[in-house]
């Protein structure tokens, strides 16, 4: 017994470990507290506001720092409101000579516009070591030796931290941070373009990195166009109008970083212990990253110093009744911590979920039939073992599109030889564009996870319109009050109209064979590939998969090699700029080195783009937009694939959780019910032991014969005895 | 021995290099340095100015392996080869692509991988050793048999079933245990538990057949019938003189094996959430990371040489006979 002692013990320690279940993910210690779970797949690249640029990454660091804007969490269409700024940006523009111009004055008339930005007093940043200070007000940690860092292997290990109020100039120097040769911004080349101030910083700025390996100091040079007007205010001075700036306002790109984080991560030996901005952010949000271990977990902590802020009491139509506003006007946030654990596996991640250890979860196609069913006219519900664990499905269609290109530039389906060329290009276009029912591949890849689209911006963005008015006459009819696809026979007319009547030139009688460029494990994945080539088959067109890996099928759209090819586009902000400028010439990416994959060139298509890029929401710009849309339905650049359905579920503790993919600050809004979640997770994951018992008999019956056969065989004798 | 050693370690000066070149050579005819930056950028509104800053600055803006636009030396030193292997032989393994130091990357990584890896060396090597002498000692029985059809069955079975089966059954069914994640410290037990036994269970099969056919090959020696003949009971002549005797074609697949275990296992780290090194390389590839892609190789291949050498060491070990000469 005395020699077992030490596994016993072991044994007790583990199971005291387990808690009351014991399969409980997290420590015991947990329990009870007003803590959020949820998982991320992909490790975060850059927490760097000035580099940052995807979803994963948005998921901490738009609940860690705070722009001056902010969308409105409950409103849509989707609405800016002040985030850091005590009120919205006043906007003046002004012409050539200096004058101020009225709000309605054209864009070609403006010379400059100036952001005033006034930000709140008394915000404060989250603790942090590079604000700590002596008592003679020096910074704490401004010269470390490599003594002093010794020690140190992450932020914790300095033992003092500091605050400070948040001010103009911390967003001066954020925005001289876009131009920092060394960081790589990628909005650089385009708000520079609005910001020339920021190209001779960089250029600066380069000359100065080239002479020296240390730290660059931005506070040595000034911008033109930017400028601290006061302690709270600072001002942007545009080149000409760009009012979609507003929405790059509520991105971390412009959020404050304080001068003293960079002097602070900037000192020799930081980065050789991965201490640097882009891995340790600091914010004056409601959260701060407490814990960063991007292979395991990520830990969010409530920002002792966070100000709060008041829940909205303003929605759409139907939040009232959805409880979105029963926490009308309480301060955020609610949650006190939010863990972030690792789930490469979607596996486990599901499991997980349905055991109570995630608190929301999406819904891949692995388990979308136990989680969701669909009737027969398409909608979708819950299934009985969902609806029984009281998990809420949340639906929202997100602002993007994934389309199939045509390269312009391709002499089939592209830029014919001549109008008459053209004219049967875009015929050719059309027809495939009639043929290829992305109705039915949203319904079989997709699990009817989509909205087809009908041009290329996503509904719920300015400009997308509903009902009759928003089909795209060249591919579906209105019939009965719905959007009826026309039939392969329209498609076929449009391909002999082409000059290929059953899919054979008429010149020459040789079969038109039609390439897609693709990805392996993308949309050339076998099943669907074989879809698409059953659709071609149906107009009697050869059609041919070329697979390449990911390097050389971008080379092949720069270099504009490829013939049909699938895209994606998620918006950065709901303005149809955003969507509509996928295909404007001056963005054709094998001339301007654009986002144009489809290199597609038309010069009305163009000059209203132009014209509607600067205007202010309203009829006018809708009459501009309306134009531009029957343009691409005509001339059919792309077939407009659709636009994805975002599915998420929800365990029913969880509440004020709204889906909307433009908001990411989403955390501080978002309430735990702690204590029915610890009541379903006891009920759910009551542990069943028996089975272990069942195995320790099982073991003994296989030993058993074992066991009697050794003792016959040790006690046999030559003579045969004892067997 | 130390000659012997010494030898050993200069022979694997060339293979390094050896390995360093294929591994470069192999990945820029994959990815570019522009591919490369644009992986690090995004695709998104990066530019053509964008890129060739980036690549000046990590010094992939040099040519592959000849520099003709300089004299001298240079023409080899001043190229992306020279530039980044050379510190790798000091064990400087510099930054990955995002700016995060690699060397301390892997001390982060190491400790989860042999927390998992280590256990389940041991647990695996004897539960296998110890299943094939049992079948060995019941040889030509039906128990023999049964044993050795559930090996080859075990053997059939594709690991990632057993993972995900484990996984259902004693994490979600069961509950008994969490069914991913990690803690440090005494807490990684709970977590360790599933994977452990899933990875042994999954070896068992095909290890256990392979050490049965090597000690059936072993009791047909004299030794073996000189013991029987002197009266030791079967047990004794099993477990004392032939797993002795049957140790070194054991050893030759099992110590060679030893210093890789730091380098983890990348289906079961990423099934049950363990921060190991086992995922580090497939991230790297995926991001196009060619310095964490060429450390990794690298460590891989020096611990595998290590392994080699100490395979060497250990023969001498178990076998006086064998001399390191």
């Amino acid at each position: 017994m005395l020699r077992r002692f030490p596994l016993l013990l072991v044994f007790c320690v583990f199971l005291a470990a387990c808690g009351p279940v014991w399969n409980d993910p997290y420590p015991a210690s947990d329990q009870g507290h007003n803590i959020m779970y949820s998982a991320f797949t992909d490790r975060p690249k850059h927490l760097d506001p000035v580099q940052s640029y995807s979803e994963d990454e948005a998921t901490f660091l738009y609940q860690i720092y705070e722009p001056p804007l902010q969308y409105h969490y409950l409103k849509r269409p989707y609405t800016l409101v002040p985030g850091s700024a005590a009120a919205m940006p006043v906007v003046r523009r002004y012409d050539e000579a200096g004058h101020e111009l009225p709000e309605s004055a054209p864009a070609s008339q403006v010379a400059k516009s100036v952001y005033e930005i006034r930000i709140r007093p008394g915000i404060l940043y989250q603790p942090h070591p590079a604000l700590a200070r002596r008592a003679d007000g020096a910074l704490h940690y401004a010269a470390l030796s490599a003594t002093d860092l010794k020690d140190v292997r992450r932020l914790g290990d300095f033992a003092e931290t500091g605050t400070r109020e948040l001010e103009a100039g911390d967003f001066v120097h954020q925005i001289k941070r876009l131009a920092h040769p060394r960081m790589h911004s990628p909005i650089f080349e385009l708000i520079a373009e609005y910001l020339p101030g920021l190209k001779t910083l960089q250029k600066a700025l380069a000359e100065e990195a080239a002479r020296t390996s240390g730290a660059l100091d931005l506070e040595r040079h000034t911008v033109p166009g930017i400028e601290i007007v006061d302690r709270y205010t600072y001002r942007i001075t545009l080149k000409g109008a760009y009012p979609q700036f507003m929405y790059w306002l509520s991105m971390p790109f412009f959020a404050p970083v304080p001068p003293e984080a960079d002097r602070f991560y900037e000192q020799p030996g930081m980065a050789e212990r991965n201490l640097t901005l882009d891995w340790w952010p600091i914010g004056t949000g409601p959260y701060m990253l407490s814990e960063n271990n991007p292979n395991a977990r990520m830990v969010l902590a409530r920002n002792p110093n966070f100000r709060g802020e008041s829940f909205p009491c303003e929605g759409e139509p139907g939040d009232r009744e959805a409880g979105l506003l029963a926490d009308c006007g309480k301060t955020m946030p609610f949650i006190d911590e939010v863990v972030f654990t690792r789930e490469r596996e979607g596996i486990p991640y599901w499991n997980k979920f349905l055991q109570g250890y995630y608190d929301a979860s999406g819904v891949s196609s692995d388990n979308f039939d136990q989680a969701v069913t669909m009737t027969s006219q398409g909608e979708v519900s819950l299934s009985d073992e969902m609806r029984e664990q009281g998990i809420e499905l949340l639906t929202s269609v997100s602002p993007s599109i994934f389309y199939l290109g045509f390269n312009m530039l391709d002499s089939v389906v592209g830029a014919g030889a001549g109008a008459e060329g053209q004219a049967r290009a875009r015929k050719l276009r059309q027809a495939i564009s009639v043929a290829l029912d992305m109705d039915e591949f949203v319904s079989i890849f997709l699990n009817g996870r989509g909205v087809t689209a009908m041009h290329p911006i996503p509904p719920g963005i300015f400009g997308a319109r509903e009902g009759e008015a928003g089909i795209n006459p060249v591919v579906y009819e209105w019939r009965d009050g719905h959007a009826v696809r026309r039939s392969k026979d329209v498609a076929r007319r449009l391909l002999a109209e082409a000059g290929y009547p059953d899919g054979r030139d008429v010149k020459t009688g040789e079969p038109l064979i039609l390439n897609l460029d693709t990805t392996p494990g993308g949309l050339g994945d076998k099943a669907r590939s074989d879809w698409l080539a059953k659709q071609f088959r149906e107009l009697g067109v050869q059609f041919v998969v070329r697979a390449t890996d990911y390097n050389r099928f971008q080379d092949k759209i720069r270099e504009g090699n490829a013939q049909l090819f699938f895209f994606g586009w998620n918006a950065d902000y709901p303005d149809p700029e955003n969507m509509l400028f996928l295909l404007h010439g001056a963005q054709a990416k094998v001339k301007e080195s654009g986002q144009n994959a489809a290199n597609y060139v038309n010069p009305e298509y163009d000059h209203l783009f132009e014209n509607m890029k600067s205007m202010p929401d309203g009829p006018e710009r809708q009459v501009v937009i309306d134009r531009m849309v029957a343009i691409l339905q005509h001339d059919a650049p792309w077939i407009f694939g659709f636009h994805p359905k975002a599915y998420s579920l929800q365990h029913g503790w969880v509440l004020n959780r709204k889906t909307g993919s433009m908001v990411r600050n989403t955390l501080k809004y978002q309430r735990i019910d702690v204590e029915r979640r610890d009541a379903a997770r006891a009920q759910w994951n009551r542990p069943i032991v028996w089975p272990l018992v069942l195995v320790g008999l099982l073991a003994a019956a296989a030993i058993a014969p074992a066991f009697v056969h050794y003792r016959r065989r040790e006690r046999a004798t030559a003579l045969g005895g004892g067997r | 021995m130390f000659a012997y050693v010494l030898r050993r370690l200069l022979y694997a000066l060339p293979i390094l290099i050896g390995v360093n070149l294929v591994t470069f050579a192999l990945f820029f005819v994959v990815n570019s340095p522009d591919d490369m930056a644009r992986m690090q950028l995004g695709v998104k509104r990066v530019t053509p100015e964008a890129i060739e800053r980036w690549k000046v600055e990590r010094g992939y803006d040099r040519p592959l392996f000849f520099n003709a636009g300089v004299q001298g030396r240079g023409q080899v030193t001043e190229t992306i080869f020279f530039q980044k292997s050379l510190r790798m032989f000091a064990f400087d393994f510099g930054r990955a692509d995002d700016g995060r130091d690699i060397a301390q990357e892997m001390r982060d990584r190491m400790g989860p991988s042999l927390a998992l890896a280590l256990p389940t060396f041991v647990l695996g090597l004897f539960a296998s050793v110890t299943f094939a002498l049992i079948l060995v000692f019941f040889r030509a029985s039906y128990l023999d048999f049964w044993g050795v059809v559930l090996c080859v069955a075990m053997m059939s079975i594709s690991s990632l079933f057993y993972i995900i089966g484990g996984q259902w059954l004693v994490s979600k069914l069961w509950a008994l245990v969490p069914i991913s994640g990690y803690a440090p410290g005494l807490d990684a037990a709970r977590f360790l538990v599933l994977p452990v036994a899933i990875s042994v269970i999954a070896g068992v099969g095909s290890n256990a057949r392979w050490y049965r056919t090597i000690f059936l090959e072993e009791i047909s020696r004299d030794y073996v019938r000189t013991a029987r003949a002197k009266g030791l009971s079967e047990r004794v002549v099993l477990f004392r003189h032939v797993l002795k005797n049957a140790m070194i074609p054991i050893l030759t697949g099992v110590v060679v094996v030893i210093p890789l275990l730091f380098m983890g296992s990348l289906l079961v780290e990423s099934f049950f959430g363990i921060p190991g090194l086992g995922s580090y390389t497939i991230d790297a590839i995926n991001a196009q990371d060619f310095a964490v892609v060429r450390a990794m190789v690298y460590i891989g291949s020096v611990l595998y040489i290590i392994g080699l050498i100490l395979t060497d060491i250990s023969y001498t070990l178990v076998d006086p006979r064998v001399r390191l000469e």
